[in-house]
């Protein structure tokens, strides 16, 4: 009969596509596996490899040529300071610039302009911020390659990441807000910082976490701006006990940070000086996955306590 | 206002400057971002200029060594091409079928939960600092590979190719992965409706209708594999060689800049230079692969 016939063609059929699903999904969690499987690989293998050498001494010693003497002194206060730099100068200008793009940029040119340069600049190798800081800050400002220069450079590299987010985060919030705010007569911008940034403060902080996480790991850019590899001091301290109590010196100070110091270890032949590189790479995963860490954390808690 | 002293401001009118000067200051951080991408260009061109004074753009091209460091000098861009591409083919092999595989199973498949937990998860694959990777390019992945490949020298392309691959899965899948969900629900009910299975309506529904989100991840991956600096630094040799073979050492443009700048240049030389005309090299390189990919999404852009 043709209709059975039919009925078990269709059969052969809904079998087979059943089956493509389910090779599909196999396949599916199998590719998230290969990256989770990985990801846990590079932990366990820095893990097992660096843990021994992590000790008070290696966080309080200078580097040094005997690898078991060696610590990360100069590069861990010099991660600090750069990060305060890249910091200072990033978050200021990224929210001013996401603001003026989401409240105030009239449908032009110019904000087109301003638009697909934002994106663009995201696309940019981070090792070309080391090229344009090496002519601009290093030679055309003269600022050396120092504290100061590697923190604009990192900030520059991650002011992207900050606009994007801040103009995400003040989309999220309703016209509702807004139109409140000047219907009790606020102006422009009283309605921008009383009300509408409160409100967006969480989401632009997750996106500078994420922001500081990257450029805290970051290295190509700062090998190429002149960081020396070797420094055994450190820079003055910022505060000092007699008048004016503040000093910037800091700021002109050559410097090290954990990632060229890992570089620096990892490229050298000796196995000791490996079984260092592990110790800072466990030091510097630490800190960027704790840093990944807090930004997941407070994207999840935002996106379940606010409901508009 | 009557009464009012003609000499001071009124309250409105300050209020309307302080606005004012706000929006300006706004404006001028906005302005921030073309500034830097003007200084780019400028830097690099200008460095560049200096460079084909000295060396022609014709030796540039077709010259096939680039040993500006020895005493033979040739000044061939090729080496660190082929390098750069292949390093970037191996990547790409690895993360746009595993990305796109992720980003159909997480948008189309995966229960909720399993999204929620999986996809910070695998961004944190893009969070590990690249000089992690670079350690773990060279000291796990390639003694492994050795086992398979006895041949394979210490330094090589395809492990540090292969890491970089599994380092920007996450940026093709979450990419994609937003493109797919962004696909209105109408589309997928209408496919279902016709009979599709879910595997049907994901192919031949979801994924064409977000193509140009999709195209527009790839092209991320990409720029990111061709622009990767410290893996290849650390696991690809560093040693320009003009070779297709990924089993082979080599050295991209990247990591020339990054070998050069260690050894401390002096400003103004011919050396100084030649890490400028690569870093335009490698701009100009994204440049071409951000059009082509800007075109292929007009081109397939569909409307719903």
């Amino acid at each position: 009969m043709t209709t059975t016939h039919n009925m078990r063609q269709i059969r052969a059929i809904i079998n087979r596509n059943k089956l493509s699903e389910y090779v599909f999904s196999i396949v599916g969690l199998l590719s998230m596996l290969i990256g989770i499987v990985t990801l846990l690989a590079l932990i366990f293998d820095l893990v097992s490899d660096g843990a021994p050498r992590l000790s008070w001494d290696f966080f309080t010693s200078f580097p040094s040529r005997r690898a078991a003497n060696a610590g990360i002194l100069s590069a861990w206060v010099g991660s600090l300071l750069v990060m305060l730099v890249t910091a200072s100068a990033a978050i200021p200008i990224g929210i001013a610039s996401g603001i003026y793009l989401e409240e105030y940029a009239q449908k032009n040119w110019l904000a087109d302009l301003i638009e697909i340069n934002v994106t663009n600049l995201a696309g940019v190798p981070s090792i070309i911020y080391g090229l344009l800081a090496l002519g601009l800050f290093v030679y055309g400002f003269n600022l050396g390659p120092s504290v100061v220069t590697a923190g604009l450079t990192l900030a520059l590299l991650v002011l992207p990441v900050v606009i994007v987010t801040t103009r995400e985060a003040l989309r999220a919030i309703p016209n509702t807000i807004r139109e409140a705010a000047y219907a009790a007569g606020a102006s422009k911008w009283q309605m921008i910082w009383d009300h509408v940034l409160p409100y967006a403060t969480g989401s632009i902080l997750t996106g500078i976490i994420v922001a500081l996480a990257r450029a805290i790991g970051e290295t190509a850019p700062l090998i190429t701006i002149g960081a020396l590899t070797f420094i055994a001091f450190l820079p003055e301290s910022p505060i000092k006990g007699e008048f004016p109590f503040i000093s910037f010196s800091w700021l002109l100070a050559p410097f090290t940070v954990i990632p060229i110091q890992m570089f620096d270890w990892v490229s050298r032949p000796q196995e000791a000086f490996q079984v260092n590189a592990a110790a800072a790479g466990i030091v510097l995963i630490a800190m960027t996955l704790a840093m990944n860490a807090v930004a997941i954390y407070l994207r999840y808690r935002l996106r379940k306590t606010i409901k508009w | 206002m009557i009464g009012a002293k003609p000499t001071r401001l009124s309250p409105k009118l300050l209020r309307n400057l302080r606005e004012r000067a706000i929006e300006f200051v706004l404006f001028l951080a906005a302005l921030s971002s073309v500034a830097t991408t003007i200084a780019i260009v400028a830097i690099l061109v200008y460095e560049s200029i200096l460079f084909f004074q000295k060396v022609s753009i014709w030796e540039f091209i077709t010259d096939t060594q680039w040993t500006p460091l020895f005493d033979d000098k040739h000044y061939g861009i090729w080496p660190l091409v082929s390098g750069t591409l292949v390093t970037t083919v191996v990547a790409l092999l690895v993360a746009i079928p595993l990305g796109t595989i992720i980003a159909i199973y997480l948008s189309e498949f995966a229960p909720p939960i399993v999204r929620e937990v999986i996809k910070p998860i695998l961004e944190l694959l893009a969070g590990i600092p690249t000089v992690v990777y670079g350690y773990f390019a060279l000291l796990f992945v390639t003694p492994l590979l050795q086992v398979i490949l006895p041949e394979l020298p210490g330094f090589n392309m395809l492990s540090a190719g292969l890491v970089i691959g599994i380092m920007i899965i996450p940026y093709v899948s979450s990419l994609s992965e937003d493109a797919m969900r962004a696909v209105p629900a109408h589309l997928r009910e209408g496919s279902y409706a016709t009979g599709a299975t879910r595997l049907q309506t994901a192919l031949r529904v979801v994924v064409p209708a977000s193509i140009s989100g999709i195209s527009a991840a790839y092209i991320l991956g990409i720029s990111r594999a061709v622009g990767e600096t410290m893996i290849v630094a650390i696991a690809a040799g560093g040693q320009p060689n003009l070779t297709w073979n990924p089993m082979e050492p080599a050295a991209t443009m990247t990591a020339y800049i990054v070998a050069v700048s260690l050894g401390d240049l002096p400003h103004g030389s011919l050396e100084y230079e030649t890490i400028f005309a690569v870093g335009l090299t490698l701009v100009l390189m994204t440049l071409v692969f951000n059009i082509i990919g800007h075109f292929l999404t007009k081109r397939y852009r569909e409307i719903y």
